[in-house]
C-alpha cells in the first residue's frame, strides 16, 4: 500500500463518506480553458493541497466548488449529494478568501457570527467565543478589521468560515500576504486547527513548501490538469513528469538513451556511465530519458576519494561554484560532458567546503534516482510561481 | 514666531471666503427676516427685530411650505430607487461601459436647467404623446393631463436632481470590494440577505450624501414648479421669489426663508443622527 493510500484509508476510517468528488470538471472562460476536465477525490478529514503556478486553475477549481463559479461542464459530488449548480449561500462549504475579505462594517465578533446568523441561528454568542478563542483572538471581538494586523486579519477569515463547521473547507492563498515568519507559524497554527477540528481542508496555493509542510494530499496543477498527486514524500521522490520535478523543490535532470528493464531496475546510458534507476521510479522505459536526482541525494568527493555510494560513479567534474549557507553548502558542479547540475551538502565538518576548481567525483545512490519521458520540456516548471 | 503664525495665514483664504460668501448673506437674509412688516421700495427698511414676521408668513404660506417639502422628499425617495439602480449598475455591471454611463449621467448640466425643465413641459404637455398614451390605456381619463399638475413637478425635481443623487452612490459603490459579496454568499446570506446586510451598510454614505444633495435643493427650488406645476399648488421656493421680486415684502420673504432653513437644517440632523454617519455633522 503507497503512503498516500495508507493516509487516504486512516481518514476514512475516521469519518464515514462524503468525500469531495470532482468529475470532468472543465471551466472556459471566453479566450481559454481554466480547467481541463479535472477528476479528483478529497476524502474527509483530509488536509488537502492544490498546489500550482498562478494561472493553473486552482484557484478556478476551488470557486467552482465554493459555487462562486459554475463550471462548463462536469459534476462536484459531496457525497452522493451532486452540488454542482448549489448556489454558494446553500452549499455545505465556506471559504476563507485570498484577502480576507472582512466586513469593514462589522466588529471581529460579528463578523464570526455572519455564517450562523444567516442560518438563522439566535445563539451565537457561545459558538463566536469558543471559536474566537481556538483562533487566539478573544481580546479583540469588539474591534474592526481594520484596526488589526494581517495575521490577526487572517485568523478572523479562518474563524469566521470555520465557525459554521463546513463540510470542506476552502483555503485560497490564505497566507500569501502574511510575512515569512507569520508564515510559518500560521502554517503550523492551521495544521493543528485541522486536526482539532478534522474538517476538511481544500488549500490552494503555489508555494510548494507550504503545501508539502500542511498537506496529506498534496495535487501538483498546471495548465488546468493534475500533474500529479500524492503524499508530500511520494510526490518529491518519485516525480512523474519534469513539471512536478521541477516546480516541487529542485531537481538535476539528465538527458540519457535507456537501455533497458533489468530485473528491478531500469538501465540508462548517461553519457557513457551506465545508471541504474529502481522500476518503480521509471516513468519511462524505453527511448530517450531524463535521469532526475534531487540535489540533496547527489555527493560528491575530491577525485579519487572514496564515495559512500554504490554505483552511479562519475569522474572528471569539476566544482564551479560553492555557496556556504549555514546548515548546508551548495556546489554548483560541471560535469564530463559539459552540464552543470547542483548538489547540497550537509555541513557535518567532516570535510572542508571545496573550493571553485576542485576536480570532483560525482556518485548517487540508484534508489534516489528517477527516469522522466523525455518528450517533456526539461524546463516545464522551473522560475514559476 | 513666523512658524507659528504660518498656520493661521493658510487659514485666511478660507475664512475670508466663509465670511464673504457664508456669514454676511447669511447675516443679510437673517436682517432682511426681522424687517419692520411696514416697510416698502419707497419708505426704505430697517431692522425692527419684528419677529412677528416668523409667525405671520408661517401661518399665511404653511401650505406651500409643507408642499416643498413632500415634493422633495417624495422626488428624493424616487431618486433613491432610480439613482441607486443606476449607480450600482455602473459601478458593477458597466464593465468598458463604466466611464461613458457616467458621462451620461453629468451630461444634463451641459443644458441649462431651465432649457432642461421647459422641455419637460413640451414632453408633458397634453397633446404629447405620453399624455395621448397614457389616455389611451385608460391611465389618465379622457380629459387627465400630467402638466400643471403635482405629478409633473415631482418628475421634474426627479429628473433635475437625479445626478446629485447617482454621483454619490456611484462613489460610494465602487469603493465597495465586490469580493464582499461573494464572501456574503459564501457564508450562507442570499443575494436579498447580502444587499441588505452588506453592500446597503456600506454604501450608507454615498445615501447620506445624495439624499442631502438631492433634498436640499430640491426643498429649496421653484424652477419646476413654476414651468411644469399649477399656479394653485406653488412651492415655498415660488412664495419667496414672488415676495422678494414682485411683491417687495422682504419682510415676510426674509422669514419664510429663515423658515425654511431651519427646518432643513433640522431635518438634516436628524437624518444625519439616525444614519450614524458621525462624519458628516
Amino acid at each position: 500500500m503507497s503512503q498516500v493510500d495508507e493516509v487516504l484509508h486512516q481518514h476514512r476510517e475516521r469519518a464515514q463518506t462524503r468525500d469531495l468528488r470532482l468529475e470532468g470538471l472543465t471551466k472556459e472562460f471566453a479566450s481559454f480553458t481554466a480547467v481541463k476536465a479535472l477528476d479528483l477525490v478529497v476524502p474527509t478529514g483530509t488536509f488537502f493541497a492544490l498546489l500550482g503556478p498562478s494561472g493553473c486553475g486552482k484557484t478556478t477549481t476551488l470557486r467552482m466548488v465554493a459555487g462562486l463559479e459554475t463550471p462548463t461542464s462536469g459534476r462536484i459530488l459531496l457525497g452522493d449529494d451532486d452540488v454542482t449548480y448549489t448556489k454558494p449561500y446553500k452549499r455545505p462549504v465556506n471559504t476563507v478568501f485570498q484577502n480576507y475579505a472582512l466586513f469593514p462594517h462589522l466588529d471581529i465578533a460579528e463578523n464570526v457570527a455572519f455564517g450562523l446568523k444567516r442560518r438563522g441561528i439566535k445563539d451565537v454568542k457561545g459558538a463566536v467565543a469558543e471559536m474566537l478563542e481556538l483562533t487566539e483572538l478573544s481580546t479583540q471581538a469588539t474591534k474592526t478589521p481594520g484596526q488589526l494586523s494581517g495575521g490577526q486579519q487572517q485568523r478572523v477569515a479562518l474563524a469566521r468560515a470555520l465557525i459554521n463547521r463546513p463540510e470542506v473547507l476552502l483555503l485560497d492563498e490564505p497566507l500569501g500576504a502574511l510575512d515569512l515568519k507569520l508564515r510559518r507559524s500560521m502554517q503550523v497554527e492551521l495544521k493543528r486547527i485541522q486536526s482539532e477540528v478534522g474538517l476538511t481542508f481544500v488549500h490552494v496555493t503555489h508555494d510548494q513548501e507550504e503545501a508539502m509542510t500542511m498537506a496529506d494530499v498534496v495535487a501538483v496543477m498546471n495548465g488546468g490538469v493534475i500533474e500529479q498527486m500524492g503524499s508530500p514524500t511520494e510526490l518529491y521522490d518519485n516525480p512523474r513528469t519534469t513539471f512536478v520535478a521541477n516546480f516541487l523543490g529542485q531537481s538535476n535532470l539528465v538527458a540519457g538513451e535507456i537501455i533497458g528493464v533489468d530485473g528491478d531496475v531500469v538501465k540508462a546510458d548517461m553519457h557513457g556511465t551506465t545508471v541504474s534507476v529502481p522500476r518503480e521510479r521509471a516513468h519511462a522505459t524505453s527511448g530517450k530519458g531524463w535521469i532526475g536526482v534531487r540535489p540533496e541525494k547527489v555527493l560528491i568527493a575530491r577525485t579519487g576519494e572514496r564515495i559512500d555510494a554504490p554505483g552511479n560513479h562519475m569522474t572528471g567534474a569539476v566544482v564551479t561554484d560553492a555557496s556556504f549557507i549555514g546548515v548546508s553548502t551548495q556546489y554548483r558542479v560541471r560535469m564530463a560532458w559539459g552540464q552543470e547540475i547542483t548538489a547540497f551538502e550537509q555541513n557535518t565538518g567532516l570535510r572542508e567546503v571545496l573550493a571553485p576548481g576542485t576536480p570532483v567525483d560525482v556518485s548517487w545512490r540508484p534508489e534516489f534516482a528517477f527516469l522522466l519521458d523525455a518528450s517533456q520540456d526539461v524546463t516545464a516548471g522551473l522560475g514559476e510561481v | 514666531m513666523r512658524g507659528r503664525l504660518t498656520g493661521y495665514w493658510l487659514f485666511a483664504p478660507a475664512a475670508l471666503w466663509l465670511a464673504l460668501f457664508f456669514a454676511v448673506p447669511l447675516y443679510s437674509l437673517v436682517a432682511t427676516s426681522l424687517f419692520d412688516p411696514d416697510g416698502s421700495v419707497l419708505t426704505g427698511y430697517d431692522v425692527a427685530w419684528a419677529f412677528g414676521n416668523f409667525p405671520d408668513a408661517i401661518s399665511e404660506y404653511w401650505r406651500p411650505l409643507v408642499r416643498s417639502l413632500v415634493y422633495a422628499g417624495i422626488a428624493t425617495a424616487i431618486c433613491l430607487v432610480l439613482g441607486y439602480v443606476l449607480a450600482y449598475a455602473i459601478a458593477f455591471k458597466a464593465g468598458r461601459w463604466k466611464n461613458l454611463m457616467l458621462v451620461l449621467v453629468v451630461a444634463p448640466f451641459f443644458t441649462s436647467f431651465l432649457v432642461r425643465t421647459l422641455s419637460w413641459k413640451l414632453i408633458l404637455a397634453d397633446d404629447g404623446w405620453i399624455v395621448n398614451t397614457l389616455q389611451f390605456v385608460h391611465v389618465l381619463g379622457d380629459d387627465g393631463r400630467l402638466l400643471a399638475t403635482p405629478v409633473a413637478v415631482v418628475a421634474g425635481l426627479t429628473y433635475n436632481f437625479l445626478p446629485f443623487m447617482v454621483l454619490p452612490l456611484y462613489a460610494a459603490l465602487e469603493k465597495l470590494d465586490p469580493r464582499l459579496i461573494e464572501a456574503a454568499s459564501d457564508l450562507y446570506a442570499s443575494p436579498a440577505r447580502a444587499f441588505w446586510k452588506v453592500t446597503w451598510p456600506l454604501s450608507r454614505p454615498g445615501v447620506v450624501g445624495g439624499v442631502l444633495l438631492t433634498f436640499i435643493p430640491a426643498a429649496g427650488d421653484f424652477i419646476n414648479a413654476e414651468l411644469l406645476g399649477s399656479p394653485n399648488e406653488r412651492m415655498v421656493g415660488n412664495v419667496i421669489q414672488n415676495l422678494f421680486t414682485t411683491t417687495g415684502d422682504y419682510a415676510a420673504a426674509g422669514a419664510l426663508s429663515v423658515t425654511l432653513m431651519l427646518i432643513i437644517v433640522a431635518m438634516v440632523v436628524a437624518y444625519a443622527r439616525t444614519s450614524s454617519t458621525e462624519d458628516l455633522v
